[in-house]
């Protein structure tokens, strides 16, 4: 594994016990009580794209909807709501893993922007449909906050798995 | 070997597109028999144990952040509410010596009349924690549980009238649905006229007087107060003035906007009604007269 494709440097491999840890972290973070209040990202959205683009084979549908249910527990939304949003999610970044880890941060910051856009548009357009009342455009910004924040976390999340560089003049790569 | 595809080198388990559609269904399928049937209170009560202590955990920056504000509010500012609570308890004091006799001679009149006395009811002094986070619905979380005797169902009040009713008890919180909610509703009546109606939340801080004909006699700033018709809200408390009477020929309905009472928008310390005693049952139907005309008519009486 490396940072990107293009990069030269190996990673450790990933634990999986760090995975769940950071996705509970982001899972707390979500049930901050911060109200109606405008531009706050969705924390296990932003995680579970991580994960999901950087691990596709271990991370995927399966955990997405089952934080998209504790997740719906814990905000008091409706059950199912928040899970057929990260479902997507998962399923888009899993697709798109082998493309996105191509590019820079930044770039790839572009590139889970839409899916996190998306998949949050149509979460709102299934509870209009139920009869819910519109939130107001803002809770759209969130979408852009979390995807800014996807470049400090590429470098906190990865972090575990850098390993010190030992420069050995005998090996070729 | 021929027609035979080549096992696969690694297992993934099920294709991922099967997957998706899989769980996509299975989340809609919730999410429609969580709205619409309530099938599900078990099993979110079963996930809640999973989230409940991360839930506490999180909710503890917010009530730092609230009891700082707390602390840090000015002396003046204390003495100001002091002086003015001081002065609404004088007024309401003297209220209340009245309201006391009057009870008594409620009392006493009603025993002459031999009609059923009217229960006190238990209520528990709540404090709104904070908003939820749902931006779809209007909903608080209280201070209360099931642990201070608070079930689903029970109606909340404040000093200037009723904000809504618990919908969602869990042990140390519950979860409070405001009237404005689009999803809340209330039997209502008008105190000038005593006309019954039903109030509905309209999503945008307002609520809503529905199903009251064009002609109705309805005018702005009628004070409505509940009707007591559900069983569930005690009658005459105050809920909603009304803002403006929009009579459009066109419509079978006039369009009532209603602004609330109480501070259904704020903060602060709430009072849970305790649940009314049952209305008497309803009386028995009368006995269909059949005549045989129609499959409704063949219906009723199979």
């Amino acid at each position: 594994m490396q940072p990107n494709h293009r990069s030269r440097r190996i990673l450790l491999p990933v634990k999986m016990w760090f995975v769940y840890t950071t996705l509970f972290i982001a899972l707390f973070l979500n049930y901050i009580p911060t109200g109606h209040l405008p531009a706050v990202p969705d924390f296990v959205a932003l995680v579970l794209a991580f994960w999901c683009v950087r691990e596709p084979v271990k991370i995927g549908i399966g955990t997405g909807f089952l934080f998209g249910l504790l997740t719906d527990v814990g905000v008091g939304a409706a059950l199912g709501q928040h899970a057929f949003a990260y479902v997507l999610l998962a399923y888009a970044a899993n697709e798109l893993s082998r493309r996105v880890l191509w590019f820079t941060p930044v770039e790839q910051a572009l590139h889970v922007l839409p899916l996190l856009f998306i998949s949050q548009a149509l979460m709102v357009l299934v509870r209009l449909l139920a009869g819910a009342e519109f939130p107001g455009w803002w809770m759209f910004f969130g979408s852009f906050v979390a995807a800014a924040l996807w470049i400090p976390l590429h470098y906190v999340l990865l972090l575990p798995q850098y390993q010190p560089v030992e420069r050995d003049e005998n090996r070729p790569i | 070997m021929v027609g035979h595809s080549p096992p696969p080198f690694f297992k993934r388990g099920p294709a991922p597109l099967a997957k998706l559609v899989f769980f996509l269904v299975l989340s809609l399928a919730l999410l429609v028999s969580d709205l619409n049937l309530r099938y599900l209170e078990a099993f979110r009560k079963g996930l809640s144990v999973l989230a409940y202590p991360l839930q506490m955990a999180a909710a503890t920056p917010a009530d730092f952040v609230r009891n700082a504000s707390n602390y840090f509010a000015s002396l003046v500012r204390l003495q100001i509410e002091n002086k003015e609570l001081k002065n609404r308890q004088l007024q309401g004091g003297e209220r209340l010596l009245r309201l006391e006799l009057i009870e008594q001679e409620n009392r006493r009149l009603r025993a002459l009349l031999e009609a059923r006395e009217r229960q006190p009811v238990k209520s528990v002094v709540a404090e709104i924690m904070y908003t939820a986070k749902d931006p779809f619905s209007r909903k608080v979380i209280l201070d209360k549980g099931t642990q201070a005797g608070i079930e689903a169902g029970q109606a909340v009040v404040d000093d200037l009238g009723v904000i809504g009713q618990i919908t969602r008890v869990f042990p140390m919180q519950s979860e409070l649905t405001l009237l404005t909610d689009r999803d809340q509703a209330i039997p209502v009546m008008i105190v000038r006229n005593g006309l019954r109606a039903v109030l509905f939340g309209a999503g945008n801080g307002l609520m809503e007087l529905r199903y009251l004909a064009a002609n109705a006699d309805v005018q702005a700033g009628d004070k409505v107060v509940t009707s007591g018709l559900d069983g569930v809200f005690l009658a005459g408390l105050p809920v909603a003035t009304v803002a403006k009477v929009e009579r459009d020929q066109a419509r079978t309905f006039a369009g009532i906007p209603c602004l609330p009472a109480a501070g259904v928008e704020q903060y602060g310390q709430v009072l849970v009604l305790g649940h009314r005693e049952a209305l008497p049952p309803r009386p028995p139907e009368p006995e269909v007269i059949n005549k045989g005309k129609g499959r409704r008519a063949r219906a009723a009486r199979d």
